[in-house]
C-alpha cells in the first residue's frame, strides 16, 4: 500500500470529535497527555494500515513546524 | 575499575623481540594487522587459512577484560565455523534462542530467534569476549604464517602508493617495518585513522549504563535474555539479566544521565540494586563493574589506499543488538577473499572497493537499528518518553503494539541486494534467499554421514548443482562443472540430489542427499538449478538451468576477475 494521505476535509462533526479529545486531556498533567496523544496516534496509525500515508503525514506536521519555527 | 574476576585467568602473552629489532633492518609483509581484538584475530584467521603470512601487533599482552561482547550471531559462527575455530565457542558459550520483554512488573512480549529447525549453528551463543579471543589466539599459536607480536604499539605511519611503513614501540624501543596491506583494526580509538587525520563522525548517547557481571550460585534463571523497562527495582529506566559462560551473568542497569560515575562504580551502591533485581534469595559474587556511555560512528571511507579499517575502528555502534563485533568480524569475512584475489593478481584492485561499498551498507544498517533501540530504551525527549511508554502500555492488551517494542534488534547478516558483485535473477525463484544474502544453511547427508550444507562451501568460488539424481546430470554439464573446477579461479561444484542416492561422489564432483527437504525448500531448488556462491559464502547469482558462460561472467563480475 502506499496511499495518498487525505487532506481535504472529512470530519464528520467536528464539534463532538474536538470537544471528546479536550476531555481526554482533561485534568491530566502535561506528561500525561503526552501519553494519551502517544496511544491515540498508535491506534490511529494501525487501524490506517499503510505506512506510506502516516510517513506523509509526518512529513507534512515536520515541516509545517519548521515554518511555523522560522 | 573495581577489578575482580575470579573465574577467567589472564594469560599474560610473552613480549619477544622481533627479527627487526634485532637487525635493526625493516621487512617488508604482505600483510600486518593492527590490533588483537575479535576483528584482527578474526582478520589474521582469514588470512592464514587462505595461506597469507600475516603479522599482529598489539599494544598489550593479554585478551580484552572485563565485561564487553558476550553475544556473538548465527553469522559470525558461519564464519568461524569456515575457519575452523568454532566448536571451542561453542562448547564454551551458552546457547540461547528466547528473549522476553517486561515492563513494570509484567512481561510484556517474547520472541524466539531461530524458530526454524535445520540450522547448523544457533542464533546466538554467549560467550565473554575474553573466551572468544583466546579461541581465536589458540590456532595462531603454532601456524608458522602467523606471527603475534604483544606489547608491540603502534605509534607512527607512513603511508606510500604501494606500500605502509609503520614505527612501533615496544619494551626495548621502536623498530620500523613495512606492509603491502595494512588492516587496521584497533578499535574505537584507532591509531592507525588518527595519524591518517581520517574522520570518525557520529554522536554519543546521553544515557549512562552500568555493565555488571555477577556468578550466579542458584541456578533458576533460565537462559534466556530478559530485558525490563521501568522495571520496579529500577524505576524510570531499564535493565537486562543474559547469561554468559561459567556461570556469570551480565546485568545492564540504564542510569540516569547525571550520576556521578565513580559514585556508582562502587560495590556497596552496585549490591543493593542487584539484589533488588534478582531478589532476596539470590546468592552471587560480584564479578566485573563499569559504567559506559555508547556512541554511534562510522567512517566515511573504509579503505584508503592500501589501508583497510575493519571492526570498531571503521565503525562503533551502542551494544543493543550485539552489533559491534558480530559486524566487525562479517567485515573480516567480506574483506579477506578479495585482498586474496587481487594480491595474487588475479581480481581487478577495484574490487577493494566493493569492500568499502557493501560493508558502509551494512554499518549503515548497523547504525541504523542500534541507534532506533537506544532511542527506545533510553529515550531523550518527554515526547519520545510518551511514545515508548504508549507502545509499552497497549502492548499488554493489544498485539499490534508489540512489533514496535524494541529492546535490540538483535544481530542478523546484512543482506546486500544491490550489490555491485550480484547477477540479478533472471528468472522467477520463490524463496527468502536472494542473490547478496549469505547462503542459507541446511542439513545434508554425504554416505552415511550427516552434516550441514555451509561446512561444505566456502574460501573459494563453489557452484551448488541440485539434481534429482546425480545419473541425470548430462555428460557435457560434467565437463564444464569439471572445467569450471581447473580454472585459474576455480569454481567447485557440489552436487545436490533432491531424492535419495548411495552415491557420495560423481565423476570428480562431491554428492550430497537433502535429506529432511531444507535445501529444496531454503533455495527453492528444482532440478537442475544452480547457485554461484562466493567464497564468502554470499550467493552471487542463480538461475534455473546451468549454462556455462553464465556462470563464468557471474564468477566475473562478482570477483573483477582479470
Ligand atoms: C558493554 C559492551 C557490550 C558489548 N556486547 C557486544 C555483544 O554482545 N556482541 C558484539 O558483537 N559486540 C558487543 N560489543 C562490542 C564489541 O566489544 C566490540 O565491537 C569489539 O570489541 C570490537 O572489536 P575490534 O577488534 O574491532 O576492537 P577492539 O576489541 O577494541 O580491539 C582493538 C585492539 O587493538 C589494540 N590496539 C589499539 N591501539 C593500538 C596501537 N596503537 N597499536 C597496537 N595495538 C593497538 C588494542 O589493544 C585491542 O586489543 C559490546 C561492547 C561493550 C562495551
Amino acid at each position: 500500500m502506499n496511499g495518498k494521505l487525505h487532506t481535504e476535509p472529512r470530519i464528520q462533526n467536528p464539534d463532538p470529535l474536538y470537544k471528546a479529545l479536550s476531555d481526554l486531556h482533561d485534568g491530566l498533567s502535561a506528561e500525561e497527555s503526552l501519553l494519551v496523544d502517544s496511544k491515540l496516534i498508535f491506534f490511529l496509525i494501525n487501524h490506517i494500515g499503510d505506512d506510506a500515508v502516516v510517513m506523509e503525514a509526518i512529513e507534512r506536521v515536520r515541516r509545517s513546524t519548521r515554518s511555523a519555527e522560522a | 575499575m573495581p577489578f575482580m574476576q575470579r573465574t577467567y585467568d589472564y594469560e599474560e602473552f610473552e613480549y619477544a623481540p622481533s627479527p627487526e629489532e634485532l637487525s635493526g633492518q625493516s621487512t617488508r609483509y604482505p600483510v600486518v594487522v593492527v590490533g588483537a581484538g575479535p576483528v584482527g584475530l578474526t582478520a589474521a584467521n582469514d588470512l592464514v587459512y587462505h595461506g597469507i603470512p600475516v603479522v599482529v601487533i598489539d599494544e598489550d599482552n593479554k585478551v580484552s577484560l572485563g565485561s564487553r561482547a558476550i553475544c556473538f550471531a548465527k553469522r559470525t559462527l558461519e564464519v568461524f565455523d569456515r575457519l575452523g575455530c568454532v566448536e571451542p565457542m561453542e562448547e564454551k558459550g551458552v546457547t540461547w534462542n528466547v528473549g522476553r520483554v517486561f515492563y513494570r512488573d509484567k512481561e510484556a512480549y517474547q520472541f524466539n530467534l531461530l524458530p526454524e529447525e535445520g540450522h547448523g549453528h544457533p542464533a546466538f551463543i554467549n560467550l565473554q569476549q575474553y573466551y572468544l579471543e583466546e579461541y581465536l589466539i589458540e590456532p595462531l599459536r603454532d601456524n608458522p604464517l602467523a606471527e603475534l607480536r604483544w606489547l608491540n604499539r603502534l605509534v607512527d605511519l607512513e603511508t606510500h602508493d604501494d606500500f605502509v611503513r609503520l614505527t612501533v614501540a615496544t619494551p626495548r624501543g621502536m623498530y620500523q617495518m613495512e606492509a603491502e596491506w595494512l588492516i587496521a583494526a584497533d578499535g574505537t580509538r584507532s591509531t592507525v585513522r588518527k595519524l591518517m587525520g581520517l574522520d570518525y563522525k557520529g554522536k554519543q548517547f546521553e544515557g549512562k549504563f552500568l555493565i555488571t557481571d555477577v556468578v550466579m550460585k542458584n541456578e533458576d534463571f533460565p537462559t534466556e535474555r530478559w530485558f525490563w523497562f521501568d522495571p520496579p527495582f529500577n524505576p524510570g529506566y531499564s535493565a537486562l539479566l543474559h547469561k554468559q559462560a561459567d556461570n556469570v551473568w551480565r546485568i545492564d542497569m540504564q542510569l540516569g544521565r547525571d550520576v556521578d560515575v565513580e559514585e556508582e562504580k562502587d560495590p556497596n551502591r552496585v549490591l543493593p540494586r542487584i539484589r533488588a533485581m534478582l531478589g532476596e534469595d539470590a546468592d552471587f559474587d560480584l564479578e566485573w563493574i563499569s559504567i559506559y556511555r555508547f556512541h554511534s560512528r562510522r567512517m566515511e571511507r573504509f579503505v584508503h589506499g592500501r589501508v583497510f579499517f575493519v571492526g570498531d575502528a571503521a565503525h562503533i555502534v551502542s551494544p543493543f543488538g550485539a552489533r559491534g563485533a558480530n559486524s566487525g568480524i562479517q567485515d573480516v569475512d567480506n574483506l579477506i577473499w578479495k585482498l586474496k584475489l587481487v594480491m595474487e593478481g588475479k581480481a581487478s584492485p577495484q574490487l577493494l572497493e566493493t569492500y568499502n561499498e557493501e560493508r558502509i551498507y551494512a554499518a549503515n544498517e548497523n547504525l541504523f537499528h542500534t541507534e532506533t533501540s537506544t532511542e527506545f530504551i533510553s529515550p531523550n525527549t518527554p515526547g519520545q518518553k510518551a511514545l515508548r511508554n504508549a507502545v509499552l502500555e497497549l502492548s499488554r492488551e493489544y498485539e499490534f503494539a508489540r512489533p514496535l517494542i524494541n529492546s535490540g534488534r538483535l544481530s542478523t547478516a546484512t543482506i546486500m541486494p544491490d550489490s555491485p558483485l550480484n547477477t540479478p535473477d533472471e528468472d522467477e525463484w520463490n524463496c527468502r534467499l536472494i542473490p547478496g544474502a549469505p547462503a542459507e544453511d541446511a542439513p545434508v547427508v554425504r554416505g552415511d554421514e550427516r552434516s550441514y550444507f555451509l561446512k561444505q562451501v566456502g574460501g573459494v568460488f563453489n557452484g551448488v548443482l541440485f539434481v534429482d539424481s546425480p545419473q541425470a546430470i548430462p555428460t557435457d554439464t560434467l565437463a564444464d562443472l569439471q572445467a569450471l573446477a581447473q580454472k585459474d579461479v576455480p569454481i567447485e561444484t557440489k552436487i545436490v540430489a533432491l531424492e535419495p542416492t548411495e552415491a557420495t561422489e560423481y565423476e570428480g564432483l562431491p554428492v550430497f542427499y537433502d535429506a529432511d527437504g531444507y535445501m529444496k525448500q531454503r533455495y527453492d531448488a528444482t532440478p537442475g538449478a544452480y547457485y554461484l556462491l562466493r567464497p564468502d559464502q554470499h550467493v552471487c547469482a542463480r538461475w534455473r538451468s546451468f549454462d556455462r558462460a553464465k556462470v563464468e561472467a557471474a564468477q566475473k563480475k562478482a570477483g573483477y576477475l582479470l
